[in-house]
């Protein structure tokens, strides 16, 4: 526990507090008066209102277009399941700044529904709901999905033959089971659509601003630290609400439902309404996941003199970007990958580390733990970057110059997904199963090794994916203390779509298309090793 | 000498201020060639006297011995023992053979010997060929026998069974424990086992240890423990109902059933007296003592028949055991006389208030 802990207090704490306490405190000592004054500004309170209903709008649509894809991938057998159920996850993974891009590409000026038919809401809060619907489809299919596939219907044909409909069996047998399932779905994605960056960079224009690209506004454009530090706690708070909230629906779930194995509940559709509901998911999910996918492709390939590859080929010179890099934005994939794996390493030791603590341990205090770890999650990557930049700058802790300054911050937002996968599978480990081993002759570390290790490889190689693919798309961290001459590939996309021109535009398709790839191929891999038991994800 | 001694050891759960003892001061000790089966209701401590003895517990106070040697500083994978868990506890990423050969991989044995002794331990165990099976493929009595091929493929110095045949049903496990003893007295096998199941004990033991709360109860061999129960505990554990404090003087006990007769140099004074059904003869109703047929169940060929005694409603219901063909209806009235052979005077009055009803527990394995 303590190596987690250290990192934490090291690389997340201190930062966040450092810049907190930058805003706060004057030569007189704490300027507490300054939180009100910040929250009486009617642009705050506007920032804080839009940040919570769009929060709220996203959550309620991306439930009622998942919950039935929850329900279709969870009792239908179709052909291509596995397929499309990777396919549906790419989205989650996918960088904010692609996902942003992406939708750009469908709604946005000389965007497809522009050309087809005039359209464009790359300016409405539209294009910001759409995108967030899309982020957090998999989110919703995987939580609900994942527990209503492993539900036995036979306690519904109980409640059929008990005399109750169909409906009224659905409504006091298996809505309940799924409620804080479905909770803790919607927490998640609330959470993820409140701290909301780099699509409403993108697609919000200046009208539209979360909490979290205000805080960005004002700490790297407007340098009010006061004000960014306020939100920042404002953010904190919100944040740790959420979790606590989350926590403890989590907690509820685990209460005894009896689960059975998921291929046995799932059925080939029958009748023409079920068919119905399989075609319409399938529809909604190709509307919303693949076309905006399938539209960044096109467009990247989409250049001046017709279908190709100019765009890419451009991405590998220094020229013709005009100005916009010190190095061809081609060497930023090997930037990402290279920080990427470095994040993934720390994130897998950390939080290795951290669960590993938690299993063999129980109570309250790590409980705490648990939700510390979460924190990452939601405070906001903004603050953690900039934190890094004014804090890791003096000796002992002089890291500005150094290239693990990157990774450390990308590993913070890697940990909660390491721990989150690593800790259902660690606790399902038989205690007494290492005790079978020790009675026949095992040392401790040969338990280790020949009985934990076993179990726990394939939600390792699952947690290291997922550790990668969020290290990947980091963006609102990393935009701060990526240097100018290494940039990743998020900071690289962002910056071109920040220039005008056709080609900036088409170049930064294109670098997306190479980050979604990159991505999509390291999580299609994932799914081949999935666990039964892989957490909340 | 013998093989393993338990001297003085006591083990106790939970925080100082709500502590449990789970093993109260307990002396023990299995010879070589030996099969000891320890008896007792859950809660008993039974599991947690192997976990001491295989070293997965240490114990609060006392010594535990192997071949003479003190064993207190000897973690798990030192002491050469064996231990089959109660629900088996195969490891699920290995097949059969890998689960048989792991015991012989930590003791260093090399390929070709691993893969003998795995044959040899399947054709024992009745698995011929089952070597790449995966584990959860098998049925329960099966993973049962693996899990026994698993303990025994190193030759420990040691077996012990935690409920070794208590997740089967009733069939296999009677088959099973018959095959059990046959092959630990071909081997040679030296096994401690625990149970909660009597049939399952008196079955597979050279010895018997009956346990309660942390404590033993009574030691010796199945028929010892069968004839003489020690305490009252014993008596009802074994499923025997009849149970109730006596004034004994000279061949008869003064008993809330009136008068019973005892054998001769039965103990004498305040006592507790067990009548077995058999003893408990149901004739008449014009002689002996006046009762009504309550109820009447079914034991694969025999009856037995709960007797009311009229006129006397705070009277504990007596058991009589009768052939199906004598075994008379419910509600008529009947004469009962006792067996003194039948009729054990046990020897304290140790749980003076337990004679309401007997632990339902004990009452279901009988």
């Amino acid at each position: 526990m303590a190596v987690p802990l250290a990192f934490f207090a090291v690389f997340f704490a201190y930062p966040v507090a450092a810049i907190v306490g930058r805003g706060l405190k004057t030569g007189e000592g704490w300027q507490f008066g300054r939180i009100t004054a910040v929250l009486s500004r009617p642009d705050i309170l506007g920032v804080l209102w839009f940040t919570t209903w769009q929060a709220l709008v996203s959550t309620a649509l991306t439930l009622l277009v998942a919950l039935p894809g929850a329900y279709v991938f969870a009792r239908f057998d179709f052909p291509g399941k596995g397929v499309l159920r990777a396919l549906v996850t790419v989205p989650f993974v996918l960088p904010t700044v692609v996902v942003g891009t992406a939708f750009l590409a469908l709604l946005g000026r000389g965007g497809l529904l522009d050309e087809l038919w005039g359209v464009r809401l790359d300016t409405t809060v539209w294009a910001i709901l759409l995108a967030h619907v899309f982020f957090n489809y998999a989110v919703v299919v995987r939580t609900v999905g994942g527990l209503w596939s492993q539900l036995d219907p036979r306690q519904e044909e109980a409640a059929r033959v008990l005399g109750a409909g169909r409906l009224a069996a659905w409504r006091r047998v298996t809505l309940p089971a799924l409620a804080p399932a479905v909770a803790a779905a919607a927490l998640m994605v609330f959470l993820f659509t409140f701290t909301s960056f780099g699509v409403v960079q993108i697609l919000g224009g200046p009208a539209f601003s979360t909490l979290e690209v205000e805080i960005y506004r004002q700490t790297a454009q407007i340098f009010d630290l006061p004000t960014a530090a306020v939100l920042t706690l404002v953010q904190f708070a919100a944040v740790g609400a959420i979790l606590a909230v989350h926590a403890w629906t989590v907690r509820r779930r685990e209460s005894a439902l009896r689960l059975v194995d998921p291929a046995l509940t799932a059925a080939r559709p029958r009748g023409a309404g079920q068919w119905a509901l399989l075609g319409g998911v399938l529809v909604s999910v190709l509307l919303l996941v693949l076309l905006p996918l399938g539209v960044l492709v096109a467009r990247s390939l989409d250049g001046p003199g017709g279908y190709g590859f100019g765009f890419y080929r451009a991405l590998g010179s220094v020229e013709a970007s005009g100005g916009t890099f010190l190095v061809p934005p081609l060497e930023a994939v090997g930037n990402s990958l290279r920080y990427a794996l470095a994040a993934t390493a720390i994130a897998l030791v950390v939080g290795g580390l951290a669960a590993a603590a938690l299993t063999r341990r129980a109570g309250r205090l790590v409980r705490g733990f648990d939700a510390l770890l979460m924190l990452p999650l939601g405070v906001s990557a903004v603050t953690v970057g900039f934190g890094f930049l004014i804090t890791l700058d003096k000796p002992p802790l002089d890291l500005r110059a150094s290239w693990i300054l990157v990774p450390l911050a990308q590993a913070l937002v890697g940990v909660p997904f390491v721990v989150r996968t690593m800790l259902p599978v660690l606790r399902a480990v038989d205690g007494r199963l290492r005790e079978a081993a020790a009675v026949l002759g095992a040392s401790p570390a040969r338990v280790w090794r020949e009985v934990d290790l076993p179990l726990v490889s394939r939600a390792l190689l699952v947690a290291a994916g997922f550790a990668f693919a969020v290290s990947l798309g980091e963006f609102g961290a990393t935009v701060f203390i990526a240097r100018p001459d290494r940039p990743t590939l998020p900071v690289a996309v962002a910056r071109l779509l920040g220039r005008p021109g056709e080609l900036n535009y088409g170049q930064a398709m294109a670098l997306s298309t190479t980050l979604m790839v990159v991505c999509a191929v390291s999580l299609l891999l994932l799914e081949r090793i999935r666990t039964d038991r892989s957490g909340e994800f | 000498m013998a093989l393993l001694t338990l001297s003085d050891v006591t083990v106790r759960f939970g925080s100082r201020a709500r502590q449990r003892t789970a093993l109260d001061a307990v002396d023990l000790s299995v010879a070589e060639h030996e099969i000891v089966c320890v008896l007792g209701p859950s809660g008993s401590g039974k599991s947690t006297l192997l976990r001491v003895v295989a070293g997965l517990r240490h114990p609060d106070g006392g010594r535990v011995l192997l071949d003479g040697a003190d064993q207190s500083g000897v973690p798990a994978h030192r002491r050469g023992v064996g231990l089959m868990f109660q629900d088996h506890q195969l490891f699920p990423q290995r097949d059969v053979a890998g689960n048989v050969a792991f015991g012989l991989r930590m003791r260093g044995a090399g390929r070709e010997e691993r893969a003998a002794r795995v044959t040899e331990l399947l054709d024992l165990v009745g698995l011929p060929g089952a070597g790449p099976r995966a584990v959860a493929a098998l049925s329960g009595g099966e993973q049962q026998r693996v899990a026994l091929a698993r303990a025994l493929a190193p030759s420990p110095r040691l077996l012990m069974l935690d409920e070794p045949l208590g997740q089967l049903d009733r069939g296999l496990r009677e088959r099973l424990v018959v095959e059990l003893r046959g092959l630990f007295g071909r081997l040679g096998t030296t096994v401690l086992a625990v149970t909660h199941d009597q049939g399952e004990a008196f079955a597979l033991a050279d010895r018997v240890v009956v346990m309660r709360d942390g404590r033993i109860a009574q030691s010796g061999t199945p028929l010892e423990v069968w004839q003489r129960p020690a305490t009252a505990f014993v008596a009802r554990f074994l499923g025997f109902d009849n149970v109730v404090p006596a004034t004994v003087r000279g061949t008869t006990a003064d008993t809330v059933w009136g008068p019973v007769p005892v054998p001769d140099g039965s103990p004498q004074g305040e006592r507790t007296l067990l009548i077995r059904p058999a003893g408990v003869r149901v004739g008449a109703s014009a002689q002996g003592l006046a009762c009504t047929v309550g109820a009447r169940t079914f034991r694969s060929g025999r009856v037995a028949v709960l007797l009311r005694q009229d006129g006397s409603g705070d009277a504990p219901p007596l058991e009589a055991e009768c052939g199906l063909r004598d075994a008379p209806d419910e509600g008529r009235a009947v004469g009962v006389t006792f067996d003194a052979a039948e009729v054990v005077v046990l020897d304290a009055r140790e749980d003076g208030g337990g004679f309401r009803a007997a632990p339902a527990a004990a009452k279901q394995s009988s």
